[in-house]
């Protein structure tokens, strides 16, 4: 497997709590992976800890070969890691399109571009076009257009959803984590907003790691599933197989389920 | 405020000066003068309130600027007004360079706290120092330019030119600096440092330049009001002389770059009326007037500090 | 020699800055207020026991009384206005940030300080007789007036005191849920109005009762509350904001620096204390003793 992620012994306590233990995930370029656990099964710890808002007190985590262990997430995210929040990390006093200008900004930034000193209109590494039109492409591509000059705060919350996300795509990620993309946000819309999200994300060419408990969403976009639960990975499979696992029913789906499969439009 | 509405306001306002000037009484141009150099003063702290900062020691960078702008003149004759302001920025950059690597990690009440402490720090190094007067500090030097050296009736006059060329120069200069990447980074810091830090920036190193960046103005400030009062002493470090900036900062807001200058000659205006008035009260006035604007104009303070308690 | 000295000096000046200081930490640490006005408190202190002792010292009443009335000056001076700025004006403003609170403390405290003119005037008050009628003692050869040990008895018995009602007494356990989290002590039931008045008040008599027991020593003139507002967060910031025994500790260690600046490098006297706290919250940046964080993402 070409490993565009290597995750090997990682291990995590806060005190007397265990959040990783020994963990192993090999992540393929290009893939589509979903984290599925309860609540406290080491999901969003182990997102934390390859991001790097978390240190592992044991085991390394690989990038493209490259030992990424225990680097800031400033430094993680210039490499090509990029991640949604579980709750949507936004600037709240800023406009939608003030926030992707942030953004951008900082990639203009990091690429020693439109600084003080500078002139004319430059260019975003990746996308070769100036700022204002990055943004207003990838507002169009997220469907937040009509929020475009709305201040964040009053945005509703699939919409916050929605720009959290669109937030990451500055940064043209090679490796893209969404922690829980569809909570928060009502049945109906769930599979529509994954609909846009993974065209969008795709597009680009990123490998996708995405947590979610709805497993009718899980079964329908993911690939491959890694289950946690105490800690640990329960199962590393594709979703059919993985949902269908006695562990993974009792620890994290709880009974049986009534799945829809891959590749069907709507739901039950 | 676009940039080139701030440069066409300022372009007024300086032509409005140049052709008053000579017609208004030295009191004005004094008071007008200081106001500009206190207003630089400002325009750094509102650097920092737009990045979700206080600084309760501005004053530390003002003192150093007005003490190296008048040593220059006590230790080497040098009087050159341009010199001096220059010699007020070059420290106050300096020290806020050396000061950034450890003030940039701190927030909050804490980066207030830490920077008020080092503005007494160096008020207690003044005043025991007897090289530089200690606490009755020490004369500055008629101030010259390139060479000419003004009669008593055309000083003021120059001096105000000179500030109100800074101070423009000043204005449109940060103008330029809120509109880089670093600009727009300000406010994000405000909102929500752990995103900015997500995005691959470091949060440090914009306070960093940001720190810098007002330490300069407020050098310059320093060595400007140094030179137009002649004489300077280490009360211009004291805490309660942040607590000014801080005031004018707030009644300004942080709308338009402008704004600092126009929130010093306010208040340098209220400061002297109510003075002469009533020596006893002034202050009162300014506690109550600083009440107002945190109580009833949510608008103006509400800008300067979105983050509430808990959200 | 001079160690015993340093020593002397050292435990008089930290019990002065704990019983000067610990009125600060604790109204931040129940309501989580920098409180500009605490020098304010101090200075009120100073000025109603100075004018009251000495009306009651001129009148020729029993002096061996006088101390009761600067103690009593100053829980006077403290339950008139204390309740007046907590309730009357602070409590409107407790959903604000932290620091446009603290500005608004400021904005008092400039306030207060031209109300002390107004109601003393500019003009120094002396209260020596409470002082000086303690006479003095010897300790290694050097003599100390007897006074200053009330102000040490009076620190310890502040230390000893808070420490009693937060320990043992239902209410000290009721305000260290509320130290803890507001919210979700008033969602159980707890009147967390009363407990920020009765704080604001205690925290503001502290403060009231150091300026009071301090004024015998030194003249009483306007600007007294100034530097203890600088003092008081040095002390407060260097032990952990909101922490009792972290203002002790930051108290003695302050208090010893400077009595060992004060004796052996006296030019470093003025800014010591400051450059104390600066490398205190170089290496710990929320102070000695101080709460973790939780996790925001």
């Amino acid at each position: 497997m070409d490993a565009i992620l290597d995750a090997r012994g990682l291990f995590k306590s806060f005190g007397a709590v265990s959040a990783a233990k020994d963990i192993h995930a090999a992540i393929a370029r290009d893939s589509v992976v979903g984290l599925i656990g309860t609540n406290g099964a080491g999901k969003t710890t182990f997102i934390n800890m390859i991001t790097g808002f978390l240190k592992p007190d044991a085991g390394t985590i690989h990038f493209e070969g490259r030992d990424i262990t225990g680097l800031e997430p400033r430094t993680i995210a210039r490499l090509g890691i990029c991640r949604s929040f579980q709750i949507p990390q936004l600037y709240n006093s800023l406009t939608v399109y003030e926030n992707m200008m942030v953004g951008l900004g900082v990639m203009l930034q990091n690429a020693g571009r439109g600084g003080f000193l500078a002139g004319g209109t430059p260019h975003v590494p990746g996308f070769d076009a100036p700022a204002e039109a990055v943004a207003d492409t990838l507002l169009g591509r997220f469907g937040l257009d009509a929020y475009r000059d709305r201040r964040a705060q009053i945005l509703p919350g699939g919409v916050r959803k929605l720009l959290d996300i669109a937030m990451t795509m500055v940064a043209k990620p090679r490796v893209l984590l969404l922690d829980e993309p569809t909570s928060g946000v009502s049945a109906e819309e769930k599979f529509g907003i994954m609909d846009m999200v993974m065209a969008a994300v795709r597009a680009e060419g990123a490998t996708v790691l995405f947590v979610e408990h709805d497993m009718e969403v899980v079964s329908r976009f993911s690939e491959r599933v890694l289950a946690f639960y105490d800690g640990r990975v329960i199962a590393d499979a594709p979703p059919e197989v993985a949902l269908a696992d006695p562990d993974v029913k009792r620890y994290v789906v709880g009974g049986e389920l009534h799945r829809k499969d891959r590749g069907e439009a709507g739901r039950a | 405020m676009s940039g080139g509405r701030v440069g066409l306001v300022a372009g007024i306002a300086c032509a409005a000066a140049v052709v008053a000037g000579p017609f208004l009484p030295p009191w004005a141009l004094f008071l007008v003068t200081i106001a500009l150099g206190k207003g630089l003063v400002v325009l750094g702290l509102m650097l920092f309130l737009r990045a979700g900062l206080v600084s309760f020691g501005q004053a530390l960078f003002y003192c150093l600027g007005a003490y190296a702008g008048g040593g220059i003149g006590r230790f080497f004759g040098i009087s050159d007004i341009f010199l001096v302001l220059a010699a007020g920025g070059l420290v106050g950059g300096l020290v806020g360079w050396l000061l950034g690597f450890l003030l940039a990690r701190y927030r909050a009440i804490f980066f207030g706290l830490l920077s008020l402490a080092m503005s007494m720090i160096l008020y207690g190094v003044l005043v025991k120092n007897e090289a530089l007067g200690s606490t009755d500090g020490f004369n500055v030097l008629h101030s010259t330019f390139l060479g000419w050296r003004p009669s008593n009736e055309w000083v003021r006059y120059a001096t105000l030119l000179v500030a109100l060329g800074t101070c423009a120069a000043a204005a449109l200069l940060v103008e330029r600096l809120l509109r880089t990447p670093l600009g727009r980074l300000l406010p994000a810091l405000k909102d929500n440092e752990i995103r900015v830090e997500y995005m691959g920036a470091s949060a440090r190193r914009a306070i960093h330049v940001i720190y810098v960046v007002a330490a300069v103005l407020a050098g310059i400030g320093g060595a400007l009001v140094g030179a137009t009062v002649g004489h300077i002493d280490p009360e211009m470090a004291f805490w309660t002389m942040s607590g000014e900036f801080i005031f004018i900062a707030i009644l300004a807001g942080t709308g338009s770059v402008l704004a600092p200058f126009l929130g010093a000659i306010v208040f340098g205006a209220i400061h002297t009326v109510a003075f002469d008035l009533s020596p006893n009260t002034w202050q009162m006035s300014l506690g109550i007037a600083l009440l107002l604007v945190i109580v009833f104009l949510p608008e103006g303070v509400w800008s300067l500090f979105t983050r509430r308690r808990g959200a | 020699m001079q160690l015993v000295a340093v020593l002397m000096d050292g435990i008089i000046y930290s019990s002065w800055l704990f019983l000067a200081a610990v009125g600060l930490t604790l109204i931040y640490g129940v309501m989580k207020i920098v409180n500009v006005t605490h020098g304010s408190f101090y200075a009120l202190g100073a000025y109603a026991a100075a004018s009251l002792a000495g009306a009651w010292i001129a009148k020729g009443y029993p002096p061996m009384l006088s101390y009761a009335v600067l103690v009593g000056a100053a829980l006077l001076v403290t339950v008139v206005a204390a309740p007046l700025l907590e309730r009357g004006l602070l409590r409107f403003m407790y959903a604000k940030d932290e620091v446009v609170i603290m500005l608004a403390t400021y904005a008092l405290f400039l306030v207060l300080e031209d109300v002390i003119k107004l109601i003393w005037g500019v003009d120094p008050y002396f209260i020596a007789e409470p002082y000086g009628m303690m006479g003095s003692f010897e300790v290694g050869g050097l003599t100390y007036p007897t006074y200053n040990l009330v102000i040490v008895g009076a620190a310890l018995a502040a230390a000893a005191g808070i420490a009693w009602v937060l320990q043992k007494t239902r209410v000290g356990r009721l305000l260290i849920t509320v130290i803890h989290d507001p919210e979700v002590s008033r969602a159980m039931g707890v009147n967390v109005d009363r407990f920020f008045l009765v704080t604001f008040t205690c925290g503001s008599a502290l403060a009231a009762l150091a300026g009071a027991l301090t004024a015998p020593t030194v003249s009483v003139v306007p600007g007294l509350g100034v530097d203890i507002i600088v003092l008081s967060f040095a002390v407060v910031v260097i032990g952990g904001l909101g922490s009792l025994p972290g203002a002790a500790l930051g108290a003695v260690i302050v208090g010893t620096v400077r009595s060992v600046s004060v004796h052996y490098a006296p030019q470093f006297e003025l800014f010591i204390i400051y450059a104390v706290m600066a490398a205190v919250l170089a290496f710990r940046p929320r102070g000695l003793f101080s709460a973790p964080e939780a996790r925001k993402i």
